[in-house]
């Protein structure tokens, strides 16, 4: 096994014993990307200097006695995360050139905790898509089968942890950004409860959804990095003050817990390979005692209409701050103000991203707030409670993450509609601000197929222990060669 | 919902983005077609039910309202991706003419 190819945990014992350092790992992960990266297009910015640099940092702490999961493991994080004195772009031309003047506070966590940033990862554009096909610097592919998507908006990070280019990546998750690209790459992705970890430093899309969480090899690992990152942050008000787990090797024993299956989410329409995996992955969960309860969730078919109303308006607010003026792309030959708003605006973003600027304008405009945005965030309440409700039914909800496998490339982009409803079945616990898992449960048309499991408000640890149960189960192997 | 060329026009002057006229013509069909789609939500009773504001319980969160002073480092660098400055200055186009 190349060091490339290890888990968080496995890594983590090797640098604790002495077997190998942090240097030769970080050496691994970056020779991994000069490989494979040609034919993926994962990484937007590679910085091999810093990051052997922080490599021989982490070696000399753990030779001076100090210890710690993620001292010494090389990550990439998704590219709309800010990073001091390296380039973050999020994927637009706007911002092509941008250099952050200061570190996002998850990054800052993971520098003191000794983890070892080596690449910013593609994504679609400001984080709005379903297949990274929306970024300004072309599509990343997905590992199993270069003709299609890998998912999005973290496509890259999640290409990147399936390629083993890193042993684990940060994302971010506005309505299912991180578990998308996870579910169609066969890796694990974990949106955080909203608020578990800090937004400071998170080049902002929908404030009231947006949250960062990792992408990563096992269930185990989301939660070591989650106890890193976890915790309130005084640079966002957002983050409540919550005890943060500290990562424990929860129990594998599920007997006598209950799992919700909500009988909207197994409708008609959705690929056949893919209920088969996951009514399998049930059937698993159910051999290892939980007890399985059917629900049902009537608001599920309203999550996607709310959601393309209320993302769309807080983004249209959230951009208003790229004028050309403070920093970014600005358009040349221009007469007055307006002229640079509009001509670099115009010209800076992309497709995609002017088409939600546009039509959050358009629901936010005077006459139509009161039947749009008002009434989205009136059902919004309605799909909140209604999870609320289950939940105390039961203790986690499951249903499949997409409804389909990764699709072509070029299959959606024409139909921004089509795209939209990727997101049926991760946008509710994103309005709701509840945390969900995509475990990788099984293959459709040799490609991978994610469980999701949602749970309660910051009780990701619920997540975790019937994650780590059924991960260890079914043992699911990557099948591609790259 | 159709969506006039009139209107797309306006929206776009609203958020202040200049778009071609193919642009134009493209993203009034797309929009239109959105806008079709969530209409359903009119059809869910939202009698006697609050708009969501947030979702964790949170209620205002206060700060003292005290400068802090920005790391000078830090400063330097946000002035570096400025496209114009002068004596540190940033440089603003006339707003009238």
């Amino acid at each position: 096994m190349k060091l490339n190819q290890l888990t968080i945990k496995e890594a983590n014992e090797k640098l604790a014993k002495g077997e190998i350092t942090s240097v030769e790992l970080t050496r691994a992960c970056l020779a991994r990307i000069k490989e494979v990266d040609r034919k993926i297009k994962a990484c937007l910015t590679v910085c091999e200097e810093e990051a052997l640099a922080a490599a021989k940092e982490a070696d000399q702490r753990r030779a001076k006695g100090e210890n710690g999961l993620l001292l010494g493991i090389p990550y990439v994080a998704k590219d709309i995360i800010m990073t001091k004195g390296i380039k973050t772009t999020a994927a637009s031309k706007i911002l092509e050139n941008y250099v952050a003047p200061f570190d996002a506070t998850i990054i800052k966590k993971l520098k003191k905790a000794g983890a070892i940033l080596i690449a910013k990862t593609n994504l679609d554009e400001f984080a709005h898509g379903a297949s990274t096909e929306n970024s300004a610097f072309g599509p990343t592919h997905n590992p199993w089968d270069l003709t299609r998507v890998p998912g999005g908006s973290s496509g890259g990070s999640a290409a990147a942890v399936a390629t083993d280019m890193c042993l684990f990546a940060l994302g971010t998750d506005t309505g299912g950004s991180i578990r998308c690209p996870a579910s169609f790459c066969g890796v694990v992705g974990l949106k955080p409860t909203y608020g578990r970890a800090s937004r400071f430093g998170l080049i902002a899309m929908t404030s009231s959804t947006d949250v960062p969480g990792p992408l990563t090899k096992t269930v185990e690992d989301a939660d070591i990095v989650l106890s890193v990152i976890a915790g309130h942050d005084e640079n966002d008000a957002t983050t409540p003050e919550v005890k943060v787990d500290n990562y424990t090797t929860s129990s594998p024993n599920i007997k006598g817990l209950t799992i919700g299956l909500p009988k909207e989410y197994f409708i008609e329409g959705i690929n056949p390979g893919v209920r088969e995996a996951v009514e399998k992955a049930v059937t698993k969960i159910k051999e290892l005692g939980a007890e399985i309860k059917e629900i049902s969730l009537p608001h599920t078919k309203y999550g996607i209409p709310v959601y393309y109303i209320i993302t769309p308006s807080e983004i249209s607010s959230n951009l208003g701050r790229f004028d050309g003026i403070r920093y970014g792309f600005t358009a040349k030959e221009v007469k007055n103000l307006k002229e640079i708003y509009s001509k670099t605006r115009g010209e800076g973003f992309g497709a995609e991203t002017k088409r939600r600027i546009m039509l959050g304008t358009y629901v936010l405009s005077a006459g139509y707030y009161d039947a749009y945005y008002k009434q989205a965030q009136k059902v919004r309440t309605k799909i909140k409670d209604e999870l609320d409700a289950a939940l105390e039914e039961v203790d986690v909800i499951i249903t499949p993450t997409q409804p389909d496998i990764a699709f072509k490339i070029g299959a959606k982009s024409e139909d921004p509609l089509q795209m939209y409803l990727e997101d049926i079945f991760v946008a509710p616990a994103s309005l709701a601000g509840l945390p969900a898992i995509s475990i990788p449960a099984g293959l459709s048309e040799k490609m991978p197929v994610g469980l999701q499991i949602i749970g309660k408000r910051f009780d990701e640890e619920m997540l975790f222990r019937i994650g780590n149960a059924f991960e260890k189960t079914i043992k699911f192997e990557k099948n591609f060669k790259i | 919902m159709k969506l006039k060329l009139k209107d797309v026009k306006h929206i776009a002057n609203l958020a202040r983005l200049e778009l071609t006229k193919a642009e134009e013509k493209k993203y009034g069909e797309q929009l239109s077609a959105v806008l079709d789609y969530v209409e359903q939500l009119q059809e869910v009773d939202v009698n006697n039910i609050e708009a969501t504001a947030q979702v964790t319980g949170l209620g205002n969160v206060m700060r003292e309202d005290k400068i802090k002073d920005w790391d000078e480092q830090e400063r330097n660098m946000a002035l570096k991706q400025v496209p114009e400055l002068e004596n540190g200055q940033i440089k603003v186009k006339r707003v009238l003419e």
